[in-house]
């Protein structure tokens, strides 16, 4: 016990005095939580579209008004063949075309309305498709306008849709959680990485290994001061998601802080593990980088584990962090508590239990 | 009780065979030097021997305890100061000294009175890190780091490289003293003038022993006519000397060239010889061998 408290206090001495890490500590979260949250939206603006207009009536000149009004659109230029609006199109000065043909008000009133041509450009899939849903939801919003103004009933009110959890389908709600998870993975799990590496590296563990301490009491010094700077991290990530963008957990703190201490110390492990396998920084690094790659694209972080091909479902389910985010995001959008999210916590408390005692047991005091 | 007793010890690195069978014995008390080049496997024997890697081959006892059975109990015995600085260099010093104590389980005021010697001499720097510290102070500092849970025998790698001379020979001064409490040592040099202040060295080449003697037994094993030669043109000397016959070896030693020559071997005719080719005041005498002299000659005889 008492030489767990000396190496804890040689770390902590180490941290502070380090000219770098406690100022990382607390920029990192700063500025993923103030900067990334602006640039990770899902929600497409300034479409540039050209509408080709082979109609001239009261109805085209409508919706060229509501594009054009939209914050969603720029609206490019109303020109009167298609072959100009393609060439826009392949110069990149518009993402979308939409073509009304001739008789489209006339038959929109007759209640045998023509078909609209919408073409979008897809190399920018998400602003192409994005481009094309809002497109069809304004056309059909006109259409259903002036229908509603004839008298006739329209289709359009049928559907009411709403969004539970998270009722303006904000990106930025689903991505604030994913982004405190992700500075854990990056903090709590190179920090103790570099940290036990740079041992090696400076040679102070062959000093340390021809004392007595054991394996145990040396890896539990490598894993709790990171675990402490974790709860740092992700209290500060935490106070800026509630003063910068208003998102405070609909569950508990409680239910966040388990599932954050059991995280925190399964990367630490990871980290530590890795660091026990490798010589030198690079290969620590170039390992650390691998694994975090796979946390951050294949956990669930961006893109839902839902919709990947079975096998890769299949894969997520040996990664600690999806856990984790299931939870996050249950608790801070929908108030799940602990209990109903068991299976969860029982999978991040094993993956905690296996990495650290991985990592104990793989360093190795004699070669 | 030997301190130290190694048996035909083998190591290999992937190809290299950094060991081969080295056998010897270090007595209680003792100061036994390890003399060799770089690569001889020095450093090899003293991780092997400090529990820190595994032999391959053959067995070992550090205070009559075996080096892979009861390597926990060798570490509460033994004290190592590895050959390049290992101490953290972002804790001061009496910071560095104290954590040392600590995972020894003790204090540093417990075996204060065996390294106050040394310690005195940079406790006006306590307060500075190690980092921070010269050379001659940062391996004062790493003696009393490993000294400081008062361990029967003490471990050296190389511990004086890269210090300047007077702090060398001040070095050797708190080895004595330490030897006089009985502590037994193992100490590594490349510097032959140290091996002259050990009780028994052995050298070592390429992973093998080449001989185990006190330092005046190892000078007794030069048997050879050993000359100094020196001259103007150095170099061409070295070229005509090595061609000339009666002479085994020659190789630069200092500021003049060593001659390991054959008993029959002519002085005066040599020197007469090399004034007929053209060199100028050249001078050959008869000259003790060094212990560098017998390495160089064991080393060539294999």
């Amino acid at each position: 016990m008492r030489t767990l408290f000396v190496l804890l206090d040689k770390e902590v001495r180490q941290f502070f005095r380090n000219p770098f890490l406690p100022r990382m500590v607390v920029l990192f979260p700063l500025l993923v939580m103030l900067v990334i949250p602006w640039i990770t939206t899902f929600d497409v603006r300034h479409i540039g579209v050209a509408v080709v207009d082979h109609d001239r009536s009261e109805v085209t000149a409508r919706l060229i008004t509501k594009i054009g009004a939209s914050d969603y659109f720029s609206l490019f230029d109303v020109v009167d063949d298609y072959t100009s609006a393609l060439r826009h199109l392949e110069a990149g000065e518009v993402d979308a075309i939409l073509e009304i043909p001739s008789g489209f008000g006339r038959g929109l009133e007759l209640g045998t309305p023509e078909r609209v041509t919408i073409s979008a450009n897809g190399v920018n899939a998400v602003k192409g498709s994005a481009g094309m849903q809002y497109l069809i939801r304004v056309v059909t919003q006109t259409c259903s306008e002036l229908q509603a103004e004839r008298g006739i009933p329209s289709l359009a009110d049928a559907v009411v849709v709403q969004n539970r959890y998270n009722p303006t389908l904000e990106y930025r709600n689903f991505m604030l959680p994913a982004l405190m998870i992700m500075l854990l993975i990056m903090i709590c799990g190179f920090l103790p990485a570099l940290n036990l590496v740079g041992e090696k590296e400076a040679g102070t563990i062959e000093q340390i290994n021809v004392t007595p301490v054991s394996r145990f009491t040396f890896t539990l010094a490598k894993l709790i001061p990171f675990w402490l700077v974790g709860f740092v991290v992700l209290t500060i990530a935490m106070l800026l998601a509630w003063a910068v963008y208003g998102l405070t957990p609909a569950g508990t703190i409680g239910a966040i802080a388990l599932a954050a201490a059991l995280f925190v110390l399964t990367m630490s492990g990871i980290g530590v593990v890795i660091a026990n396998y490798s010589v030198n920084m690079q290969q620590t690094m170039f390992m650390m980088y691998f694994f975090v790659m796979v946390f951050v694209l294949m956990s669930g972080l961006i893109t839902p584990v839902e919709s990947m091909p079975e096998w890769a479902e299949w894969i997520t389910r040996f990664l600690p962090p999806r856990y984790f985010i299931d939870i996050m995001r249950a608790v801070y959008l929908k108030g799940t508590t602990i209990a109903e999210l068991g299976w969860n916590y029982g999978a991040l408390a094993l993956s905690a239990v296996i990495f650290d005692l991985w990592a104990a047991l793989s360093y190795r005091k004699q070669a | 009780m030997k301190a130290i007793e190694a048996d035909n010890l083998s190591k290999r690195y992937a190809k290299t065979e950094a060991l081969c069978g080295v056998s010897f014995e270090v007595e209680e008390g003792e100061l036994f030097g390890l003399i060799g080049p770089d690569g001889a496997g020095k450093t090899t024997l003293f991780r092997l021997l400090t529990t820190l890697i595994v032999p391959d081959g053959g067995t070992a006892s550090v205070g009559g305890l075996d080096i892979v059975r009861d390597y926990r109990r060798i570490r509460e015995l033994v004290g190592y100061m590895p050959g390049r600085f290992s101490l953290y260099p972002d804790l001061s010093v009496e910071e560095n000294l104290a954590f040392f104590a600590a995972l020894f389980g003790v204090r540093i005021a417990d075996n204060y009175e065996l390294i106050a010697p040394i310690y005195r001499q940079i406790e006006p720097f306590r307060r500075r890190r190690a980092g921070k510290l010269s050379g001659g102070m940062k391996q004062k500092l790493a003696l009393c780091c490993a000294l400081v849970h008062r361990p029967s025998i003490l471990f050296l790698d190389e511990p004086t490289t890269g210090v300047d001379a007077v702090s060398r020979s001040e070095f050797w001064d708190m080895l004595f003293e330490l030897k006089a409490r009985g502590i037994s040592m193992l100490v590594s040099t490349p510097y032959m003038d140290e091996a002259r202040r050990c009780d028994r060295i052995a050298l070592i080449d390429r992973g093998s022993l080449l001989g185990i003697d006190t330092p005046g037994g190892i000078l007794h094993r030069f048997r050879e006519p050993l000359y100094a030669l020196s001259g103007d043109d150095m170099y061409g000397l070295l070229i005509e000397a090595r061609r000339a016959s009666g002479i085994r070896k020659c190789y630069p030693f200092g500021a003049a060239h060593h001659l390991i020559a054959t008993s029959d071997f002519d002085p005066t005719a040599f020197v007469r010889e090399l004034a007929a080719r053209g060199f100028q005041k050249v001078e050959i005498v008869p000259t003790e061998p060094g212990i560098e002299d017998v390495f160089i000659q064991l080393m060539h005889h294999e």
